[in-house]
């Protein structure tokens, strides 16, 4: 790719989403605001298992308490402010991260693995089975929060045009925080600790404080999407910190491609066009309500035939050009 | 006897137990600045474990650990790294993806204060960049600084490893079989960067090649079952007849 293209490329998609609302309404204006919510969680991921190389399944926990906060501090019958309600949100999943990554951050491998899913599921049961959460139902929001300064209020976020630009906004920003962290000194140190670890501690990295902050952030920026999908549906239950949506925004990253941000984000929508593709029943009739097994297949599939993820198949192909070229040559 | 110079690092009755099994046993060295003090030894006389222990990697069981005149029994690996004191791996532990040089800068930034200024790029910190040239300058990497590490040879990785090292500004060097798996030119090669890393450090040598360690050491201890069993100068441990029994063969009397 020349360097042109290369700028060019991040510009037109920009562009392009920029431009999206102006053209379409209604379930695919909505659609790809949930998509582009979940490509943010998908990014949170990323950091942790992409940049760092640590593999945690119960990222869903983070996202499913930021949700719930938004709402139970959420005033019953006013609107909470905006400025102070996402900071807060984006908190309590930090102190949540905090607190698991300080005690599983000690295991490696598939004993953190299964330790962070072991505390995503004690959050799960939490709002389960506890008045707290509404139980199974879970709960709803009575007024969306207000941007608002001095009672003056910017945007309404009940507008799904507003919303959708608010959202983009979002991962605009994610994108480029994260992009530029990964290239600081403290990204540098990440990337070491996911090549080798030892090497890292040997050199003088104190690798668990960076490991740590590496998952407090991450859960701080999985609970920012948690907010947005809670003041986009209104609602929240249990599901959202379930270990089917660890899993879903664990298979996004494998499905884009990881090690590379923009393989979070095309995973996420990859994910949800090929759910929403699958549920089609023009196309699948009767067997659309088994649409999980289609996508389980696609994804097993995706595995075999691109390891490297949708991000990584311009590359996989040219390096199969290239060899394919050599075979002819020395034929 | 000559005056030894500056001790920079000491070891006073070192001891690893693993379970019933006594890994290292009651050892005490000194390494001077400006000296290789190599350790040989049979495979299982303790020797890896021995520089485990004095970087902190695994914990010690008793004895005690001074460095720069800082006790540093009960410090972490990473604080006694930043304190000046490096090592070296029997498998190479570099970053196989990044290029040689990001190898180096990599390691380098652990000597600068911890980095949470998350928005300048890590190829902005000057010290850093400086640190890495440097190292790569010091172990004749110099024009591989654009290489992809893991598609080095197997004598570029030992000296990589080493760079990584000396990149964050060690004042003892713990090399942990530097010569492994090396053919008789990359070993040439290695042994005269061996023998340049001395001025102004520390440098602990555990080897297996005999020639080699005669060749480059100021000072040898030699272990046996966890033990010391002889140190001193080449000449006198070569002479030594318990040595020579126990590990360089029986003598031949020609």
């Amino acid at each position: 790719m020349s360097a042109r293209a290369r700028l060019a490329a991040p510009l037109v998609v920009t562009a392009a989403f920029a431009a999206f609302p102006l053209l379409v309404t209604g379930f695919y204006l909505e659609f790809t605001t949930k998509v582009m919510i979940l490509a943010i969680f998908a990014l949170s991921l990323e950091l942790l298992v992409g940049a760092t190389g640590l593999v945690s399944l119960g990222h869903a926990a983070y996202f499913g308490i930021a949700a719930y906060a938004t709402l139970l501090l959420s005033p019953q019958y006013t609107a909470a402010n905006f400025f102070w309600l996402l900071p807060a949100t984006m908190v309590c999943a930090a102190i949540y991260a905090l607190a698991v990554g300080a005690l599983s951050l000690r295991t490696k491998g598939v004993y953190f693995i299964m330790v962070t899913l072991a505390f995503a599921q004690m959050a799960y049961y939490v709002f389960h089975d506890t008045p707290l959460g509404g139980g199974t139902d879970g709960i709803y929001l009575n007024v969306k929060p207000a941007v608002a300064i001095a009672g003056w209020t910017i945007v309404d976020l009940g507008n799904p045009r507003t919303y959708y630009y608010v959202v983009f906004g979002c991962l605009v920003l994610v994108f480029a925080f994260l992009a530029i962290l990964l290239e600081s000194r403290f990204g540098r140190a990440l990337a070491g600790i996911k090549s080798n670890e030892q090497r890292m501690r040997a050199a003088g990295f104190p690798t668990f404080w960076y490991k740590l902050a590496a998952f407090t952030l991450a859960g701080a920026l999985a609970g920012l999407s948690g907010f947005l999908v809670a003041v986009k549906d209104g609602f929240v239950n249990p599901e959202m910190l379930s270990w089917h949506e660890s899993g879903a925004v664990l298979l996004m990253l494998i499905l884009g491609g990881m090690g590379r941000l923009s393989g979070a984000v095309l995973g996420a929508f990859a994910f949800a066009l090929l759910q929403l593709f699958f549920q089609w029943e023009v196309v699948f009739g009767n067997f659309a309500q088994h649409w999980q097994l289609l996508l389980g297949g696609t994804i097993i599939a995706s595995v075999a035939f691109m390891p490297q993820g949708l991000i990584g198949l311009p590359a996989q192909l040219r390096a199969w050009r290239s060899r394919r070229a050599a075979r002819a040559r020395d034929a | 006897m000559p005056e030894r110079r500056d001790v920079l690092l000491r070891a006073r009755g070192v001891s690893r137990r693993f379970g019933g099994l006594t890994a290292v046993s009651d050892v005490s060295l000194d390494l001077a600045e400006g000296e290789i003090h190599a350790v040989i030894g049979t495979n299982g006389a303790g020797k890896s474990t021995l520089i485990n222990v004095l970087a902190g990697e695994i914990a010690i069981t008793s004895g005690s650990v001074e460095l720069l005149g800082a006790d540093v029994t009960t410090w972490s690996q990473p604080k006694r790294a930043r304190a000046g004191l490096g090592r070296s791996y029997q498998r190479t532990t570099i970053f196989p993806r990044f290029t040689v040089f990001e190898n180096c800068r990599m390691t380098a930034q652990a000597r600068w204060p911890v980095p949470w200024n998350w928005w300048t790029a890590a190829g902005n910190c000057p010290m850093s960049n400086a640190a890495a040239a440097e190292a790569l300058e010091k172990t004749g990497l110099a024009g591989l600084e654009s290489r992809i590490a893991g598609a080095l040879s197997h004598g570029e990785k030992r000296q990589l490893e080493i760079a990584m090292c000396l990149a964050t500004h060690p004042k003892v060097l713990l090399l942990d079989e530097p010569l492994a798996g090396m053919g008789p030119e990359e070993t040439e090669r290695m042994l005269g960067l061996l023998a340049g890393l001395k001025a102004g450090r520390a440098v602990l040598l555990v080897e297996h090649d005999m020639d080699a360690v005669f060749r480059v050491s100021d000072r040898i201890t030699v272990m046996v079952n966890g033990s010391v069993i002889a140190s001193g100068a080449p000449p006198a441990v070569r002479a030594d007849p318990e040595v020579q029994t126990a590990y360089l063969g029986e003598v031949h009397v020609d």
